[in-house]
C-alpha cells in the first residue's frame, strides 16, 4: 500500500475484477498464487486465457497451477523481484517500447529512474534472478505487444524486506508501459482477507484515520477531535505502532495491554515463540473471538463475537467494492455482534475514566445498528462520503472513492490523472533478502496458504469437508532435494530455522525448485510461522514471510 | 437493439447477429424450456427439449444452437413441438429414478418441473435401466449417475468456467456416463471442488453432501451475503432452515463473481455451527478475584481454583472488568502502553469502531490488523 501511495497518491487495487478479466490483453502475475488464494479471480484469468486468448506471464519461484495456462513462466529466485522487473524495464527501454506520451504527460522522476534501470542489463538480471536471457526478452516483448497488461500481485511481492520497493517497481513498470487508468491494465494487489481492504480504509492502521487521512495532520486531527467531542490535544499526533512493532514492545514490557479483535497472532505473526512470550508478558490481553483460537491460552478476557452470518453490515473487497453482509442465523449462546461489544466497552471506559468527552456530533456510542455507524463513517471519511446501506440495499454497487450521495463510485482509479497529480517513478535497487541460506541452514523456506484452508485455519479447520480433504500440513520439497534427503515418496521431514522447528509430511513435487521448501501456516502443530523471521520492510513493516533460511532433515 | 428481424409465435423480434433463437427469445422474455442450456455456459444442443418449429424447415431444431437470421418464422409451442418435447422427456424419464418424494433436488429440479409441465407421470418405455452405485468418496459432492441426464452442463462449467477439465463424458450411447479425471473419483481428478458443476446441474445428479436430507428448497430462507474468506468479495446465497445454514447457492448478480465460487465459499460454511463456538464471556479467575496477574509459569487453567482458570460470566461482569482494567492501564502507564488489533474478518462498521475506541476513548494510534501478514 505504501509503495502505491508513493507512486500514485493512493494505495489500492486500481482496476476492477471485471475489466481485468474482460479487457487485459496480457497478464503479468507475480507473487500471487491466484487460483488457490483468490480462486474466483484465478478462474477469471483462466477464462480470459482460454476463451479470448489473453497472454499470461507468471513470475513465481514456484510452479503454481496458473503456470499450466501461461505462455511463459519466469522462475526467478525468491527475493529477486526488483532485479527481475528492472530487467524487463531495461529491455522495454532498449527497444523503445515505452509509452513516451504517457511518461511525458502524466509522470515525473523518469530520468533518475532510468539511470538505475540502465544498470540492470539482461545479463546482470539473468545472473541475479536465474531467469534465462531469452525468457526476459520474451516477457518484455509480450507485454509491449499485448497492451494493456494487467499486473496482479499479492503477498509474494509484499512479504519481503524489500516489499515496498517491489511494489514501486511494478508501479514503475505500468507507468512505463502507459497501462494506468485504462480498463484491463493497472496495478492490482489482491487482498487476502474478506475485509482487509475495509480494515485499512476505516482507520485500522497506526498512521491514518479513516479514509487514509494522516494522524500527523493537525487539520485532520482537529476535525476528528471536534466530531468525537475531544480537544485537539486529546488525540495523539504521533504515528502508532504496527502489529509487528507491538509484539517486541510487549515482550520488553512496554506495551501493557492489547485488545485483539478476530485475529490470531500466534498463527499469523512471524516467529511464534517470540509472540508467545510477548503476550505472556502483557498485563492484559483482551480477545474478542468466535473460537478458542491458538491465542486463547494467552488471553485474560474472552469476549464471544458473532460470525459473518450473524450480523448486518458491510465488507469492502479487493477492488474497493463495498458490499452488504446480511444476518442469516442467530449467534450461539450469548455471543454478540462485535460492534455491540466494542460500543458497550467504550461506554464503560468513558463512564469511569478521567478522559472527558464533550457532547459532539459523533462523541457518543449509542448505536442501534450498523447502518447508523455507516452514517458516521460517511460523515468523517471522504472516500466513503456517499456510501450508505440504503444505496447498497437498493442494488447500487459502489467502489470507493464515492464522493457524495449522487456519486456512482470509481471502478478504475487514476483515469486521466493520478491521485497525487503526476505519477512518480522511483529508482529502486535490488537488495537481497535479510536471511539467505548458508552452510548450517542451506535451503530457502517460503510460506503461504493452500486452496482448502485459510489464514490461521480457525475457520477452515472447523469445516468438516475442508479438513477431510486437506487434514494436515504438507511441506513441498523438490524431487531433487527429496532424493538427497533420502525421502522415498511420502515421508515426514523436520524443518528448522534459527527460530524454531516443525515436523510434517513432505509433499515431493516440482512445484518448488531445488533448494526451496514451501510450508503453510494453517495448522498449529506444524505452522510455518514457528520458522519465519521477523525481519521487516523498513517502511511498511511487513515481515519477510517469503524468504528465510532453513535446514530440512528426514525424520 | 439488434439488426436482425424475425418472428416468434407471431411476435416480431429484433436480435443481434450471432445470437441463437433461445438467447433472443430469453431476452424478449419468451419462455422456451431446456435442460442442457444455461445462460452462463456455451450452448451444447444435448437435451433436445428446446426444440422449435421453423417455417419452411422439415425437421424441428434445437433453439439453443440455431442462429437467428432475417425473416425467420419460429413457433416455440406448436402441437408438434410439444409432442416432441414430451416424447424426449418420456425417454429421459424411462431411465431416471422416480423418487422425487425423497430426492433432495425436488423443488429445485428442471426435469421435475418439465415432467409436471408436460404431464409425464409414468414410465412409458419399459427397458433397461442404469443402476449406478452412489459412492464417490469425496467430502463435498454426491455423484448420483442414475439421476444424470447427460446434459453436459457440469462438463462445460468445469472446462469453461473453472478451466480445470476434471469432468468429461465416458463411452457412448447407453453406456455413456459422466466421469472424473481419467475415469476415477472426484478427489482423484484435477477437481478443485469449486462447486460450479453442482450449481448448474439441472437434476439431483450432483448435490452437496453437506445438504443431503437437510431441507427442501421451499422450506428455506435465502439470504444473500458476502463470502467470509478471501478478498474477492463473492456474493453467496445462504439457505437457512431452523437457524442453520444448510446450503450455499450462487448469487448470479454478484459483481465480482457472477455466480461462481471456490470450495471455501461454497462448502466451507459449517464452521459457523461448530461446537467450539464461544457462547459466553469468560474471564480468568484471578481477575474475578481482583488479584494481580500471576506468573505465566503458574498457568494451569484446567485445574479447579487455579488463578488462570476460565470463569464464565455475564456480559456486564466481563465488560466491567475489562473496562476497569483498560482504564487503569491507560491512566497508570499512558495511552501509548496500549495496542489494538482490529480485524480484517470483521465488518467495516466494526473496524471503524475499533479505530474510534483506540483513538477517542484511549488516545492512542497504535491500532493495526493483519494486512501485513
Amino acid at each position: 500500500m505504501v509503495g502505491l501511495a508513493t507512486a500514485f497518491g493512493s494505495g489500492a487495487m486500481t482496476n476492477s475484477i471485471d475489466d481485468i478479466a474482460d479487457d487485459a490483453q496480457s497478464f503479468f502475475v507475480i507473487g500471487t498464487n491466484t487460483t488457490e488464494n483468490h480462486p474466483v479471480i484465478g478462474m477469471r484469468i483462466r477464462q480470459a486465457v482460454r476463451q479470448r486468448g489473453a497472454k499470461l506471464i507468471v513470475a513465481d519461484p514456484r510452479k503454481i497451477d496458473l503456470v499450466d495456462f501461461a505462455v511463459l513462466h519466469l522462475r526467478h529466485k525468491p527475493g529477486t523481484d526488483i532485479a527481475l522487473v528492472n530487467g524487463l524495464m531495461h529491455i522495454i527501454l532498449a527497444n523503445g517500447w515505452e509509452n513516451k506520451e504517457f511518461i511525458k504527460k502524466r509522470t515525473e522522476g523518469f530520468d533518475e529512474f532510468k539511470a538505475v534501470v540502465d544498470k540492470y542489463t539482461p545479463e546482470k538480471v539473468s545472473e541475479i534472478t536465474g531467469v534465462p536471457l531469452e525468457e526476459l526478452q520474451q516477457a518484455a516483448e509480450i507485454m509491449a505487444q499485448n497492451k494493456p497488461t494487467a499486473v496482479l500481485w499479492a503477498m509474494g511481492i509484499t512479504q519481503h524486506t524489500t516489499g515496498v520497493g517491489n511494489v514501486m517497481s511494478l508501479a514503475n513498470l505500468q507507468m512505463l508501459l502507459g497501462n494506468m487508468g485504462v480498463p484491463g491494465g493497472g496495478t492490482n494487489p489482491l487482498r487476502g482477507q474478506n475485509n482487509v481492504q475495509g480494515a485499512c480504509d476505516l482507520g485500522g492502521l497506526p498512521n491514518v484515520y479513516p479514509g487514509y487521512q494522516k494522524v500527523t495532520s493537525p487539520e485532520i486531527r482537529s476535525e476528528y477531535a471536534k466530531a468525537w467531542g475531544l480537544t485537539d490535544e486529546q488525540l495523539s499526533p504521533e504515528i502508532g505502532l504496527t502489529a509487528t512493532e507491538m509484539m517486541p514492545l510487549a515482550f520488553e514490557g512496554k506495551l501493557k495491554a492489547i485488545h485483539i479483535l478476530g485475529e490470531d497472532p500466534i498463527m499469523s505473526e512471524p516467529d511464534t515463540n517470540h509472540i508467545r512470550k510477548a503476550l505472556e508478558t502483557c498485563e492484559l490481553v483482551v480477545l474478542q473471538e468466535i473460537f478458542p483460537s491458538e491465542t486463547e491460552p494467552y488471553a485474560d478476557v474472552l469476549l464471544p463475537g458473532a460470525s459473518f452470518a450473524e450480523k448486518d453490515g458491510t465488507f469492502t473487497n479487493t477492488e474497493r467494492r463495498i458490499q452488504m453482509v446480511h444476518k442469516a442465523v442467530e449467534s450461539p449462546g450469548e455471543a454478540k455482534p462485535d460492534w455491540w461489544i466494542i460500543s458497550e466497552l467504550a461506554k464503560k471506559i468513558l463512564a469511569i475514566g478521567d478522559r472527558k468527552v464533550q457532547e459532539a456530533d459523533f462523541s457518543a456510542w449509542e448505536y442501534q445498528d450498523t447502518n447508523q455507524i455507516m452514517e458516521e463513517i460517511a460523515s468523517l471519511t471522504p472516500i466513503y462520503a456517499g456510501v450508505s446501506h440504503q444505496r447498497l440495499l437498493s442494488g447500487e454497487t459502489l467502489q470507493w472513492p464515492v464522493k457524495d450521495k449522487e456519486h456512482p463510485g470509481t471502478p478504475i482509479l487514476h483515469v486521466g490523472q493520478f491521485s497525487r497529480g503526476k505519477g512518480l517513478f522511483s529508482p529502486i535497487e535490488h537488495v537481497p533478502p535479510a536471511e539467505l541460506p548458508d552452510k548450517e541452514y542451506p535451503m530457502i523456506l517460503s510460506t503461504g496458504r493452500v486452496l482448502y484452508h485459510w489464514h490461521g485455519g480457525q475457520m477452515t479447520r472447523r469445516s468438516k469437508g475442508l479438513l477431510e480433504i486437506y487434514p494436515e500440513a504438507l511441506i513441498e520439497v523438490n524431487d531433487f532435494d527429496a532424493e538427497k534427503l533420502g525421502l522415498n515418496g511420502h515421508k515426514r521431514v523436520r524443518v528448522s530455522s534459527r527460530r524454531g522447528t516443525i515436523e510434517a509430511e513432505a509433499m515431493v513435487t516440482d512445484r518448488v525448485p531445488p533448494g526451496m521448501v514451501y510450508a503453510n501456516f494453517h495448522f498449529p502443530e506444524a505452522s510455518a510461522n514457528e520458522l519465519t523471521i521477523a525481519a521487516l520492510d523498513p517502511v511498511a513493516k511487513i515481515p519477510e514471510y517469503k524468504v528465510c533460511a532453513v535446514k530440512v532433515e528426514a525424520v | 437493439m439488434g439488426n436482425i428481424n424475425f418472428t416468434i409465435n407471431g411476435e416480431r423480434i429484433q436480435a443481434e447477429q450471432g445470437q441463437t433463437i433461445l438467447q433472443a427469445a430469453r431476452e424478449e422474455g419468451i419462455y422456451i424450456p431446456g435442460l442442457c442450456d444455461h445462460p452462463a455456459l456455451p450452448p451444447e444442443g444435448a437435451c433436445r427439449i428446446c426444440l422449435v418449429e421453423i417455417e419452411g424447415q422439415r425437421a424441428l431444431h434445437t433453439s439453443c444452437t440455431y442462429p437467428v437470421s432475417e425473416g425467420l418464422v419460429v413457433n416455440t409451442n406448436s402441437d408438434r413441438v410439444r409432442a416432441s418435447r414430451k416424447f424426449n422427456l418420456e425417454l429421459l424419464l424411462s431411465d431416471h429414478p422416480m423418487d422425487c418424494m425423497t430426492c433432495d433436488a425436488a423443488g429445485d429440479c428442471l426435469l421435475q418441473d418439465l415432467a409436471y409441465e408436460y404431464d409425464v407421470s409414468e414410465d412409458r418405455y419399459q427397458g433397461t435401466k442404469h443402476h449406478y452405485s452412489v459412492n464417490d468418496p469425496n467430502p463435498f459432492i454426491q455423484v448420483d449417475r442414475n439421476k444424470c441426464i447427460l446434459c453436459r452442463r457440469c462438463v462445460r462449467a468445469c472446462r469453461e468456467v473453472n478451466g480445470v477439465e476434471a469432468i468429461s463424458v465416458f463411452y457412448r450411447g447407453f453406456s455413456a456416463y459422466i466421469g472424473f479425471g481419467a475415469d476415477s473419483s472426484m478427489d482423484n481428478s484435477p477437481c478443485e471442488f469449486c462447486g460450479s458443476c453442482v450449481e448448474v446441474c439441472p437434476t439431483g445428479a450432483l448435490w452437496p453432501k453437506m445438504s443431503l436430507g437437510e431441507g427442501r428448497p421451499w422450506q428455506v430462507e435465502r439470504v444473500q451475503t458476502t463470502c467470509p474468506y478471501c478478498g474477492v468479495g463473492c456474493q453467496l446465497i445462504l439457505e437457512v432452515k431452523d437457524n442453520k445454514i444448510i446450503k450455499v447457492d450462487s448469487a448470479w448478480d454478484g459483481p465480482s463473481n457472477h455466480g461462481w465460487t471456490c470450495v471455501k465459499g461454497r462448502f466451507g460454511y459449517d464452521f459457523v455451527h461448530h461446537p467450539d463456538r464461544l457462547e459466553k464471556p469468560r474471564v480468568r479467575k484471578y481477575l474475578l478475584d481482583g488479584k494481580k496477574k500471576p506468573a505465566a509459569s503458574k498457568r494451569n487453567p484446567e485445574k479447579e481454583g487455579n488463578p488462570w482458570q476460565w470463569v464464565e460470566v455475564d456480559w456486564e461482569t466481563a465488560l466491567g472488568i475489562t473496562a476497569g482494567k483498560m482504564r487503569q492501564i491507560r491512566d497508570d502507564h499512558g495511552p501509548e502502553s496500549m495496542g489494538f488489533l482490529t480485524s480484517a474478518k470483521c465488518l467495516n462498521e466494526e473496524n471503524y469502531l475499533m479505530n474510534k475506541l483506540a483513538r477517542q476513548v484511549i488516545g492512542t494510534n497504535s491500532i493495526d490488523h493483519c494486512a501485513r501478514l
